[in-house]
């Protein structure tokens, strides 16, 4: 039975979506206005809001001050590089969960899962220690694996769930009609999980695009991503609220507009799985 | 083809060369300040005389203290030079964890270095990081709002001139509070205000056999002063505030005066920034009557370089060059006697030049009147004055910090903040084991 929506209730509900959307938008909102004020009008009271001389001085000071492309060229090979890595790990594990699932699945899956119940801080020296060793220390190749681990268990979960939705009778069938194991899962498994899949890696990008303690910890100079960037314009001593905002803009920018563009995929991948 | 296989190949050819002529390179570990900032702009300078290049991290203060330990005790060498403080240097120099500075050489002049400044970075008589620029504290006012109420500031006030003259330009109506000073918790923000205080009330954080004396009258009667002083004539939110808020609050003409850091004078008197620019007096801090012992503390950025590193010449090659006088000439050509980092050599306060900037008379006393190895009234078994310089301060500071944190915000009174804070340095210093 179709439920009756009224006018007013739908005005009601667009009007609350907006009004909560514009709270939780808001902070970056008022990052993107100051990064456009000088640093006394930042700092205002009562604050400006949109009338004030606009000037894109703290952007100029900004690039003047540090390298902006490799920030955001090792910020590309760590997020995208971890997760091409995490996939190729994770679709298998996921499969393998989903459709030949063991005794012990459940198990492994919260194990899995428990690894993301430790703080990280708690490994933080043992994988220092491990990371000089191997000379990974500020190597974009060890971040990489670093986050790709610390977001595995996430990926497989949220795969897990998704090949999960797929009813086995597709694959049955699929089997009838004489189709390998090649062909099932190229032909069937893939277009149908291809939303999942897609959901999966947009999310695992931004965690791994604003992971803020392992890029931190284990970096210094040459493998340091945009978080990096945006920690050096933090300061106790002397008042730089405007270039900070300036650092932030540039550095949340990439994700704001990857976002942008894959919101369909992103929603769909999110509230997939619940009841529909 | 021919193009664009050339092309790669003098690609290759070129960047093979560069990294041959280059082959030193530096990583600089620091944090985000004017000053740092200046010497980033600055260093192609040394660049292009040494062949030596640079890579620089910049980060927080307190993100940067926690890097910097964590790869200086796993010995990682991710640094050849890293910015530490006052409280660090004594510490790491005691474990070996820093290289000595005694190979400057001879033109660096390392007697020229402020007194006070060199004893608190050095161990055991052996300099360990050089200061790049040095602080202490002092008072800031509003000669308007001063002259204003009738009252004239004396150039070396006691807390009783401090009390009257912030009761005298509190104005609730126009939203002017009389004092604007910490408040926030943290062992480098609140505590090191608070610990001045008490200094100069006679108080000390550790008898001569480490006993923890916050329970002393002294201590009663310095915390009740700030607590005061901030309930009666403090902005709302005190409790929040640290350096960059206080320093928004006075810029913005919200206090008639500030007691922190000498360096935040540059800041005040920037009419770029502060719409009070024009009308900032200047006075050493405060003294208790009757006590010698003023509320100034010390701190200094400084150079240092970590056991360990495989560059040391070239490192020390380049702190000779930043913490060096030639240094102070450069930026003084460049961007002007107000905008040289202070507080580290005697010479900068000997040139005429630098005489005329408004805040160098001043700092150069707060500095002065500062002495790490006698901090206290009475005898302290410690060095270091805003701070204790041993490891288990930080976590001992900053668990105190939240205690009076809590008295600002009115959650305590002065009584159990400080029985708490009692409670849990005895306890965190007996698991240490003194």
């Amino acid at each position: 039975m179709a439920r009756s929506v009224t006018t007013q209730r739908k005005t009601l509900n667009t009007a609350l979506a907006w009004g909560i959307g514009l709270v939780i938008f808001f902070p970056i909102l008022w990052t993107i206005l100051t990064s456009f004020k000088t640093e006394a009008q930042a700092i205002a009271d009562p604050p400006v809001w949109f009338f004030f001389d606009w000037t894109l001085e703290n952007y100029r000071v900004v690039q003047e001050r540090s390298n902006y492309n490799r920030f955001l060229w090792n910020s590309i090979i760590i997020a995208g590089g971890s997760t091409i890595l995490g996939m190729i790990i994770a679709i298998p594990a996921a499969w393998s969960m989903a459709f030949v699932p063991s005794n012990r699945t459940k198990d492994i899956l919260l194990w899995m899962l428990s690894t993301k119940m430790l703080p990280a801080v708690g490994v933080l020296y043992p994988i220092y220690l491990i990371f000089i060793q191997l000379g990974l220390l500020d190597t974009r190749i060890g971040l990489t694996i670093i986050l790709m681990l610390i977001n595995l268990p996430i990926m497989v979960w949220m795969l897990y769930t998704y090949f999960k939705e797929i009813p086995g009778e597709i694959l049955e069938a699929a089997r009838m009609d004489g189709a390998g194991l090649r062909e099932e899962i190229l032909y069937v498994l893939t277009p149908m999980a291809i939303p999942g899949i897609a959901s999966t890696v947009l999310l695992n990008i931004i965690l791994a695009w604003n992971e803020a303690f392992w890029t931190l910890n284990l970096t210094a100079a040459r493998a340091a991503p945009l978080t990096a960037f945006i920690a050096s314009y933090s300061s106790p001593e002397g008042l730089f609220y405007a270039k900070l905002s300036a650092a932030s803009t540039m550095a949340i920018a990439p994700i704001l507009i990857l976002g942008w563009f894959s919101q369909k995929q992103l929603v769909r991948g999110l509230t997939f799985g619940a009841v529909k | 083809m021919g193009l664009g296989k050339s092309l790669v190949a003098t690609t290759a050819i070129a960047l093979i060369a560069a990294s041959g002529a280059s082959a030193q390179t530096l990583t600089i570990a620091t944090v985000n300040n004017g000053d740092m900032i200046r010497m980033q702009g600055l260093s192609s300078e040394f660049t292009a005389a040494t062949g030596i290049n640079l890579e620089w991290v910049i980060l927080e203060e307190n993100i940067l203290r926690q890097r910097v330990t964590q790869d200086i005790a796993t010995s990682g060498g991710q640094f050849d030079i890293m910015t530490i403080g006052m409280y660090e240097a004594p510490i790491w120099a005691e474990r070996g964890w820093l290289v000595s500075l005694d190979g400057l050489p001879e033109e660096y002049d390392i007697d020229d270095i402020l007194p006070a400044m060199r004893a608190g970075l050095s161990f055991e008589g052996s300099l360990y990081a050089a200061p790049f620029y040095g602080e202490s504290s002092m008072v800031m006012y509003r000669t308007d709002l001063m002259e204003a109420a009738g009252l004239e500031m004396p150039q070396e006030p006691t807390w009783d001139d401090i009390a009257a003259a912030a009761a005298a330009m509190t104005d609730r109506d126009n939203n002017i509070n009389g004092i604007c000073i910490r408040g926030r918790a943290g062992w480098g923000e609140n505590m090191a205000f608070i610990t001045t205080v008490a200094n100069s009330f006679g108080a000390r954080w550790f008898d001569e056999d480490w006993n923890a004396q916050l329970d002393s009258p002294e201590w009663l009667e310095a915390v009740t002063f700030y607590n005061d002083l901030l309930q009666n004539y403090g902005p709302p939110g005190a409790a929040n505030n640290g350096f960059n808020e206080n320093l928004t609050l006075f810029q913005q003409g919200r206090c008639g005066m500030w007691i922190d850091a000498t360096v935040a004078a540059s800041f005040v008197t920037n009419p770029s920034d502060s719409t009070v620019a024009d009308s900032v007096g200047f006075a050493l801090a405060p003294n208790k009557d009757g006590l010698e012992k003023r509320a100034n503390w010390l701190w200094a950025w400084a150079l240092a370089i970590p056991a360990g590193t495989q560059q040391e010449e070239a490192a020390m090659q380049f702190i000779n060059w930043a913490t060096s006088k030639d240094y102070l000439e450069l930026v003084a050509a460049r961007e002007g006697w107000a905008n040289v980092p202070p507080g580290s050599r005697t010479s900068l306060y000997e040139n005429p030049e630098y005489a005329s900037v408004p805040f160098a008379d001043m700092t150069l006393r707060s500095i002065n009147a500062a002495d790490p190895n006698n901090p206290t009234v009475e005898p302290v078994p410690y060095v270091g004055i805003q701070f204790v310089a041993i490891p288990e301060w930080a976590g001992i500071g900053t668990s105190a910090g939240q205690e009076f944190s809590a008295m600002v915000a009115g959650q305590l009174t002065p009584e159990q903040a400080l029985a708490r804070a009692q409670a849990l340095v005895t306890d965190e210093m007996e698991a240490a084991g003194y």
